[in-house]
């Protein structure tokens, strides 16, 4: 075993045997999901903490009256007393705001609306009571021309869009936005939560090795540049283990899940899914399965398993490793923890960037030119591209993934050199606040 | 022999030299005191020789070759400052060390175990470090640093955090090892220790080489034809002039301080017994102590 992998070892398995591995491995993803699952759960029931709003509406010219709709986001009240109602009488009936309709409104001509409050409006309030004066204007100029209401609701559909992507023979295959969705999104977020966790866990190694004077020891039997390295890839190591354990756990509780809820089902499901073209559904009612699981079994049979896993390794390595060394160096630039802040900015800010941009820009547009561009450029890439990967058709977009990965290794071997040359000098430096000019000077060092 | 022979040793960081155009010669087989005020350049020199940094000029020879990468495995360094890996169990630990020198992980235990017991530590191999005493903890490091039978060994403040007892341990060790053909770096401040084990000195002030010799030859360069002589009687009619005169209630004699030629020691002598009782008779070499005090302040005021 050489040095770099002696090192390796000991970072390693110093990390795996600790208890709080063990905890964290359990609990991480338990805490992880009910995290989400607060988000999601509040986002999804927007009206959990919220009261009703309710407006006072007085309308002068009668054109609405009574014809807004209520709900328990929002209510309507009608007054034909608009003067006098102060702020604190509108308090005393539990009023938000109150709405003026001009005496000259009428549905051709709806100008000249006005609300008051004595807060603010919000914008999502503002939206709400828009939608539902042209919602009760819409209806009035359809009764207005003769429309019933029969007819109205007749002329509601819902559409389920059944998406297929294309292969070169031009045959297509059915798949499932949604499930794409999940699966980039949630590939991206582990790799940020590792290149975070992990590169702190870097940082704080060589600070604790630099504080503790083990460094000089060390460095007189092996060279900085062994120790930073074998650092590096003992926590990767100990990440990747992290990953296995979870990969293999809901493996096996996916399976003990579909076994008790689906049992024997499960056959049927995926000779459906296997079927071309999903069948209708109360056909599938009759063989007793559920349409959604089909889609979703199908979905999944849809994504290219191979190149996901591939990919969600590759830049997994590539980013951990490109931040990593920057956090090496950092750490090599400090004395104490408390003086990384002004180092850790630059590494943060493209990673907070780049999830930001993740759940928003390259989500709505996956093959849109910001969403290329952000997953070929190496500091976003990792967390891009894995979320465009499930989205990507490899027979014509293949180049994108080899400039992307060749780029991206290309930045860690240079990150990593740059990170070795600060680190080298750093570690031996202490009671000196490192500066940006320093380390820039520390790069040009004779070893 | 000179088993490291550095030459013309120049190193500088950003605007100011941390040493100057070093030359130091430390033969085979020897312990060789390193002195040298705080910031004189001591450390810098030491990471030259253990490789951590580079010279900008000059060279150093390492048994009878330019100093290389493949002369690590041969050289034991015990830091100043000391650290080990707090979460570590001690047998682990030594054997890590180890093994970065080379060793295979089955003569790094042999040895890890041969020395422990030696150290009588032998209950707390499967202990971490954080759960040894202070002294306990500076025993491993000494371990570390000697287990794999370097050629070479490099002890800053070796005696920093030993009690009395344990310092003679580490005193006889150190000893031992170079009875036993190695050669040792002994970078202090105390300069008992110095003159009690070091065979050699050499001084560095304001980055530069002051001094360089045997313990000897440098006390005797050093000295001021001093003789001390305490005796019973009185001093009367002697043709020599003492610089000083005391008496030394705590001993119950008399003490005279002379400054003479040292070929006029003998007719002093004969004087001297002719007149009182002497209880002793001797020459007053400086001690490093005091030469290393000089040797600072001249180089400060001029």
């Amino acid at each position: 075993m050489g040095k770099i992998g002696l090192i390796t070892w000991r970072e390693y398995i110093t990390r795996v045997r600790k208890k709080s591995f063990l905890i964290m491995t359990i609990l991480g993803p338990v805490l992880i999901a009910v995290f989400y699952g607060i988000i999601i759960f509040l986002a999804v029931n927007d009206s959990i903490g919220k009261d009703t709003e309710k407006v006072l509406v007085y309308d002068e010219s009668n054109a609405i009256e009574g014809k807004l709709y209520n709900d328990d986001r929002m209510a309507f009240e009608y007054t034909s007393d608009w003067d006098g109602r102060d702020t604190d009488s509108l308090n005393a009936g539990g009023y938000t705001g109150r709405l003026l309709i001009p005496n000259n409104f009428n549905i051709y001509n709806p100008d000249g609306v006005v609300y008051e409050s004595e807060n603010s409006l919000s914008i999502e309030s503002k939206e709400r009571i828009n939608r539902r004066i042209e919602n009760a204007i819409e209806d009035e100029k359809m009764s207005q021309l003769g429309v019933s209401e029969t007819a109205m609701d007749s002329l509601k559909t819902s559409v389920s869009l059944n998406a297929l992507t294309l292969d070169e023979d031009g045959e297509a295959k059915s798949s499932s936005t949604e499930l794409n969705t999940v699966i980039g999104m949630g590939a991206s977020f582990v790799i940020y939560f590792f290149i975070f966790l992990y590169g702190v866990q870097v940082m704080k190694g060589v600070i604790e090795e630099k504080t503790n004077r083990i460094v000089e020891v060390i460095v007189s039997s092996v060279k900085p540049f062994q120790l930073m390295m074998g650092k590096v890839f003992g926590l990767a190591l100990v990440g990747l283990t992290q990953i296995v354990i979870w990969l293999v756990f809901s493996g096996i509780l996916m399976g003990v899940i579909s076994f008790i809820f689906i049992g024997s089902d499960m056959g049927n499901i995926m000779d459906m899914a296997n079927s071309v073209q999903a069948m209708p559904a109360d056909q599938m009612a009759e063989l007793g399965v559920n349409s959604m699981m089909v889609n979703v079994v199908s979905g999944m049979m849809a994504i290219n398993w191979p190149f996901i896993i591939l990919s969600f390794i590759i830049y997994f390595l590539g980013g951990y490793l490109m931040y990593s060394a920057l956090f090496a160096a950092v750490g090599a630039a400090v004395d104490a923890e408390t003086d990384t802040q002004q180092f850790m900015l630059p590494i943060t800010l493209p990673l907070v960037f780049s999830i930001a941009l993740s759940t928003s820009v390259v989500l709505r547009d996956p093959n849109g030119a910001l969403s290329f561009w952000l997953s070929i450029i190496p500091l976003t890439s990792p967390i891009v591209m894995m979320v465009r990967a499930p989205f990507l058709n490899l027979a014509t977009q293949w180049w994108e993934v080899a400039l992307s990965i060749g780029l991206l290794i290309t930045t860690f071997c240079f990150t990593i050199w740059l990170a070795g040359k600060i680190y080298r000098t750093g570690i031996l430096m202490y009671g000196k606040k490192a500066t940006y000019k320093e380390l820039f000077k520390w790069l040009f060092y004779k070893g | 022999m000179a088993f490291l022979e550095v030459s013309n040793v120049t190193k500088g960081y950003e605007g100011h030299l941390a040493i100057k155009d070093l030359n130091f010669s430390i033969p085979k087989g020897s312990i060789y005191g390193l002195l040298g005020p705080n910031g004189a350049g001591k450390t810098t020199l030491i990471r030259i020789i253990n490789q951590i940094t580079a010279a900008d000029t000059g060279e150093v020879v390492f048994d009878g070759e330019k100093l290389n990468p493949s002369h690590i495995a041969r050289i034991g360094y015990l830091p100043e400052e000391r650290g080990l890996y707090k979460k570590m169990k001690v047998l682990e630990q030594i054997i890590y060390f180890g093994r970065l020198k080379n060793l295979t992980k089955k003569e790094a235990q042999k040895r890890a175990l041969h020395w422990l017991e030696k150290f009588d530590l032998l209950d707390w191999k499967y202990k971490k470090i954080e759960e040894l005493s202070k002294g306990m903890a500076q025993k491993v490091q000494f371990i570390l640093t000697v287990l794999h039978e370097p050629e070479l060994i490099i002890l800053d403040e070796p005696f920093s955090g030993f009690d009395p007892v344990n310092t003679e341990l580490i005193k006889d060790e150190i000893q031992h090892l170079r009875d036993n053909g190695a050669t040792i770096i002994f970078s202090t401040h105390r300069m008992e220790s110095v003159e009690e084990i070091c065979d050699y000195v050499g001084m560095i002030n304001l980055s530069q080489k002051v001094l360089e010799g045997s313990i000897s030859d440098v006390r005797n360069s050093f000295k001021e034809n001093e003789y001390e002589v305490y005796y019973r009687g009185e001093l009367n009619g002697l043709s020599f002039d003492a610089k000083e005169v005391s008496r030394e209630d705590r001993l119950a004699l008399n003490k005279a301080v002379f400054v003479i030629e040292p070929e006029k020691a003998k007719a002093l002598i004969k004087e001297l017994n002719d007149t009182v009782d002497i209880a002793s008779f001797s020459e007053q070499l400086p001690s490093i102590k005091d030469i290393f005090i000089k040797k600072v302040e001249e180089g400060n005021h001029g």
